[in-house]
This record gives structure tokens, C-alpha cells and sequence, in this order.
């Protein structure tokens, strides 16, 4: 008799147990589906500084941005990506400005000296991109400073 | 070429913030990339990254300090702010990297040579290291090496290349032999007028019969005390970046004179016409044009010394003090071939100019140290403005100087912003 109830006993505790990680699971889970970060034990324990910002998966883009490349996700950015990082990264296109007649003298120059194959149908789209989203802007002689990062300078 | 999953900038990514969305997508990509699962990813200490991904950190990879600003990545270019450019001999962490091909792996201090051929040797010859250490006198020589595109993204229309602001320069010891001993070493032809190097560096496109840069100097400039084939940058072995184990080092003249990776010279009968010597690269119009005028080659001129210019290198721009309270202003100046004989700052943009003390430079082609102290009238915005003044009396442009297709020698004054009060 004994030995029976203590098996019913282990049974209950045993049903017990099984009961509140159940519950615990279904709360985890409906926390977890809140916030998918909750469970992390340090959330911001991989924040990449700056300089050391892996890019995200190729075709993601955020506030019209393509992170991997920061080519303007415009038509046409992924002819960038395919003719013109095989050799150099996209940060030589995104720091220049030019026209058309100027992004077409560099394909010509990048054509005869540095081993650029030719472009085809994808020329006009190139051209159409590079000179709609990277095109000159006029500041003057000399633009004012930009940029500054105020501090006390301490002595 | 990896898959474009969403090609439109209309994609938007849920309320979790840049941090996360970037967090949680490097991992995806370094799980990608790497073929594993990350496990813990989130467990991962901070600043952590994969082996797999180290070499695209450039600041490890060339050990230098993390406020230089990453122009481009293939080629690696990086320029250094000018507050960083403060110590009197540049320091290894703190000098631009400016580079036209790719860095050369695996280089190998023991089999390495250096040959000097071309139309005006006698007969060629080759040298290994030690040789070249021990068969010739060693000097020292603190030389101001600056990019000819430093100050690129001032021009307008806009100059193609990597936009350069004011700190592609640097002015570091150099330890090595004297190119003219070993020249002399080789036998000259009387019909010499150039030299032009060879290095170990491999082209973008990774063409094996293309070299990515291959300039040189006049045999004049190739005979100056101080024109140097180096091994040594302030006293240790020069860093991968800036030319192990060799270099040539031509201070004065624009930085791409000074070969990396050096493993051959040609001495020339011609001007060198190796990669980049030819028109456009590393020339001017002969003679000035109007901004956005299309040049033809041959009304190119190759750029020789470096113009007048100086630096601002304390404070900071964006310094904000005291009134009544005085502002020490330091920084260098160069001129290239020629010396700086005045330095003047200037904080009412132009209108009078105050005279810095200026130190003499330690060699010829040192760059030269200046400082002042300024008082301000009154409370409010202020721009200190520098202006140096070479021996021939010439002096750097308040303005962007004249516009040329490639945007080189923009010599403009720096300037930095401090607010008063």
C-alpha cells in the first residue's frame, strides 16, 4: 500500500513538473515571440563598432540604402555591384560625382587601361543609375565647414 | 556573385533598430559565409569577430589607429584626420594608406631582391637585402610624403578617385641607402633621365601582366642625398602597408613616386613610361584650364614637387573655450622641394594675418613645425585659417587652386572651427 501511494506520489510530482515547464514554456514563448531578444544573456554582447560592421546579407537595404555595398538601392544598383566590385570596391563609385559624359569617360578609361570587359545593354542602365544618383553638387569655392564636432578643449 | 533577395528601396526592416537588424544579419552572413552555424551567437563577446573576417578589419590588419577614415577597401585607402597628425614624426598607426593594386602576401625578407636594370645601367644587377644593408652607408631622413590627390573632394566638377580631404600626409623617419650610391654602384650611361620602379604589388583585376603602379623620378631628383631606397620607418622594419621590406622614398615629390614593395629600377633613357606615369594619372594641364574642361593627354604635364601647404594639427576643429582664454594653435608646414619660410593663421578669414613661429626643417623635405597663440575679441564663431609660404615667396590659396581633371594639388589653406564663450 505504501509503495503504491509513493507511486502515485511521483506520479503527481512527476505530472507537476511536467504542468509548470509547460507553463514556463508557453510564457517563454510568448515573451520570446514579444521580443525575440529577451533570452539573449547579453543583448548588445556582439555590437560590431563601427569599423568593424559586418555587412548584411547581399539585397538588404535600409532607408534606401544597399547595406552591403552603401550603393543608393536604386534600378540598376546591382549592375554596380556585378561590373564594377569585381576589381574595386562600391566605395569608389559612392565618394565620386559626375554626369553622364563623366561616368562614361571612366568606363572608356576603366575599358582601355584596366581591364574592363565590355558593358553591353547594361552600359545605358549603368549610365542611367550612376549619373541619376551620383551626380554633382556645386558648393562654391569653398563650402563651409561641415561636420564639426563641438567639445571643451581642455587644457 | 551572391543572390539580390530584395533589390528595391522600399524594403523595410521591422521597429528593432539599426543595431539589431545589423547584429542579427552579420551573424546570418558570417553563418553564410563561413558554412557553420554560429552557435551562441549571442553570447559572443563584444567586438568579437570571426576569424573568417579579420582580414576586412583594416585597422587590425595594418595596426593602425581607429580614427583614421576607411576611403575604400580594394584598394585599401585610408586617410588620417588632422588632429592625428599632431606628433612631430609621424608614427606608424597614424600614417594614410594609399595603395593602387593589392598588397603582396607572403613576402619572404630571404629571398627577396632588388635589380637595377634599364637602357642607362651598364649591365644590370641584382642585390638581396643583406647586400644592400651592408655594401652601402646608411642615412636617416625624415621625409614629408604626400598623396598628389590630398584635398581631391574640394574640386568642382568633381575629379574622379578617392576623395581625399587633408590628411593624405604623413612625414616619418626613413633608414635605408642612398638610390645615387647604388646607381653609381651599377654604372651609369651618360643618356640617363629617368628611373622608374617595380614592385611586388598585383593589379586589381588581378592580371598578372598588368603592374598597378609603376612611376619614377628624374635622374636629377634620383640623385638628391636624400632619395633613399628604405628598409627602415622610424626605426623598425617599414609595416606591410607602406612598402616591406623596400621602398623607395623620394620625399617632396607626390607619394606615388615613393614605390612600395620595391624589387626592381629601371633606369631610363626615356621619361619612365610604366603604369600611371602615363596621362592623366599623376598630371596637371600644362597650362591652367577653366573648371570642367576636357585636356588632351599630351597637354598633360607630369607633377613634380609638391606645392606650399600646411596643416592645423592642435586643436581639433570644433574646439569650444573660454573667452579670455588663449588658444595655442600648432601644426606643420611643406613646400615639397622648396622650404617653408613663414607660416600665419588667421582667424577674421583673411583680413589679418598673424605670424606663427616656425621651426627649421630637421632635413631637407621635413616637414616644418609651426605654433601661435591666438586671442579673440569677442565671443562667438571663429575659423582659424593657416597659410604658409614657401622660399620662392609663394604661398597657399585661400581658394580651391586651379581646377584640373584629376584633381591633384589642392593646396587650399586648412582650417579649423572653434566657438568662443
Amino acid at each position: 500500500m505504501d509503495d503504491l501511494l509513493k507511486a502515485f506520489r511521483l506520479l503527481m510530482i512527476g505530472l507537476a513538473s511536467i504542468a509548470v515547464l509547460l507553463l514556463i514554456l508557453v510564457i517563454g514563448l510568448f515573451f520570446w515571440n514579444q521580443n525575440p531578444e529577451i533570452f539573449s544573456w547579453e543583448s548588445d554582447s556582439v555590437e560590431l563598432s563601427e569599423s568593424e560592421e559586418l555587412e548584411p546579407e547581399s539585397g538588404i537595404t535600409e532607408e534606401g540604402i544597399h547595406l552591403e555595398s552603401g550603393l543608393v538601392a536604386d534600378d540598376g544598383y546591382q549592375l554596380i555591384i556585378a561590373n564594377c566590385t569585381k576589381c574595386h570596391s562600391a566605395n569608389l563609385v559612392t565618394q565620386n560625382r559626375g554626369n553622364r559624359d563623366y561616368w562614361k569617360s571612366l568606363i572608356i578609361w576603366m575599358q582601355t587601361t584596366q581591364g574592363l570587359w565590355e558593358l553591353g545593354d547594361s552600359e545605358e542602365k549603368i549610365l542611367d543609375y550612376l549619373s541619376k544618383n551620383y551626380a554633382p553638387v556645386q558648393e562654391g569655392r569653398r563650402a563651409n565647414l561641415s561636420g564639426v564636432q563641438w567639445y571643451e578643449l581642455e587644457d | 556573385m551572391k543572390k539580390h533577395i530584395a533589390p528595391n528601396s522600399s524594403h523595410k526592416q521591422e521597429s528593432n533598430g539599426r543595431r539589431n537588424f545589423l547584429k542579427k544579419s552579420s551573424m546570418a552572413v558570417m553563418a553564410a559565409s563561413l558554412g557553420i552555424e554560429i552557435v551562441h551567437a549571442a553570447k559572443l563577446p563584444t567586438n568579437y569577430v570571426p576569424l573568417a573576417f579579420q582580414d576586412s578589419d583594416p585597422f587590425k590588419l595594418f595596426n593602425k589607429n581607429k580614427e583614421l577614415i576607411v576611403l575604400n577597401n580594394k584598394p585599401w585607402n585610408l586617410e588620417t584626420p588632422p588632429h592625428l597628425l599632431d606628433d612631430k614624426i609621424t608614427p606608424a598607426d597614424k600614417m594614410f594608406v594609399r595603395n593602387n593594386g593589392l598588397i603582396p602576401e607572403n613576402v619572404d625578407v630571404n629571398t627577396w631582391t632588388l635589380t637595377v636594370d634599364g637602357e642607362s645601367v651598364s649591365q644590370s644587377k641584382t642585390y638581396s637585402l643583406s647586400d644592400l644593408k651592408s655594401k652601402f652607408k646608411n642615412y636617416t631622413y625624415q621625409l614629408t610624403l604626400e598623396c598628389g590627390g590630398n584635398g581631391r573632394s574640394e574640386f568642382f566638377p568633381p575629379a574622379s578617385g578617392n576623395q581625399w580631404k587633408v590628411g593624405a600626409v604623413s612625414c616619418a623617419n626613413w633608414t635605408g641607402i642612398r638610390l645615387k650610391d647604388l646607381l653609381k654602384d651599377v654604372g651609369l650611361k651618360p643618356d640617363a633621365v629617368y628611373i622608374g620602379y617595380h614592385s611586388a604589388d598585383s593589379h586589381l583585376s588581378n592580371d598578372p601582366n598588368k603592374e598597378p603602379i609603376s612611376r619614377g623620378v628624374p635622374i636629377a631628383k634620383a640623385l638628391q642625398d636624400e632619395t633613399l631606397i628604405a628598409f627602415e620607418m622610424n626605426g623598425s622594419p617599414i609595416p606591410i602597408a607602406h612598402g616591406f621590406p623596400l621602398r623607395l622614398v623620394a620625399g617632396g615629390f607626390p607619394a606615388s613616386a615613393s614605390g612600395k614593395w620595391l624589387n626592381r629600377i629601371s633606369v631610363r633613357n626615356i621619361i619612365h613610361d610604366g603604369a600611371k606615369m602615363e596621362a592623366p594619372s599623376y598630371r596637371v594641364p600644362c597650362n591652367p584650364v577653366a573648371p570642367g574642361t576636357e585636356v588632351s593627354n599630351e597637354d598633360m604635364c607630369i607633377i613634380e614637387s609638391m606645392p606650399v601647404k600646411s596643416l592645423i594639427t592642435y586643436p581639433k576643429s570644433g574646439a569650444m573655450i573660454p573667452m579670455n582664454k588663449k588658444l595655442e594653435i600648432r601644426g606643420h608646414a611643406w613646400a615639397g622641394e622648396l622650404e617653408v619660410k613663414k607660416v600665419q593663421v588667421s582667424i577674421d578669414f583673411g583680413a589679418t594675418w598673424q605670424d606663427c613661429l616656425l621651426d627649421p626643417p630637421v632635413n631637407r623635405l621635413a616637414w616644418q613645425h609651426f605654433k601661435t597663440i591666438l586671442n579673440f575679441p569677442k565671443e562667438g564663431y571663429y575659423e582659424v585659417w593657416a597659410k604658409a609660404t614657401d622660399t620662392n615667396g609663394t604661398s597657399q590659396p585661400m581658394l580651391v587652386p586651379g581646377w584640373n581633371p584629376k584633381g591633384y594639388l589642392n593646396n587650399a589653406c586648412h582650417r579649423i572651427a572653434v566657438k568662443v564663450g
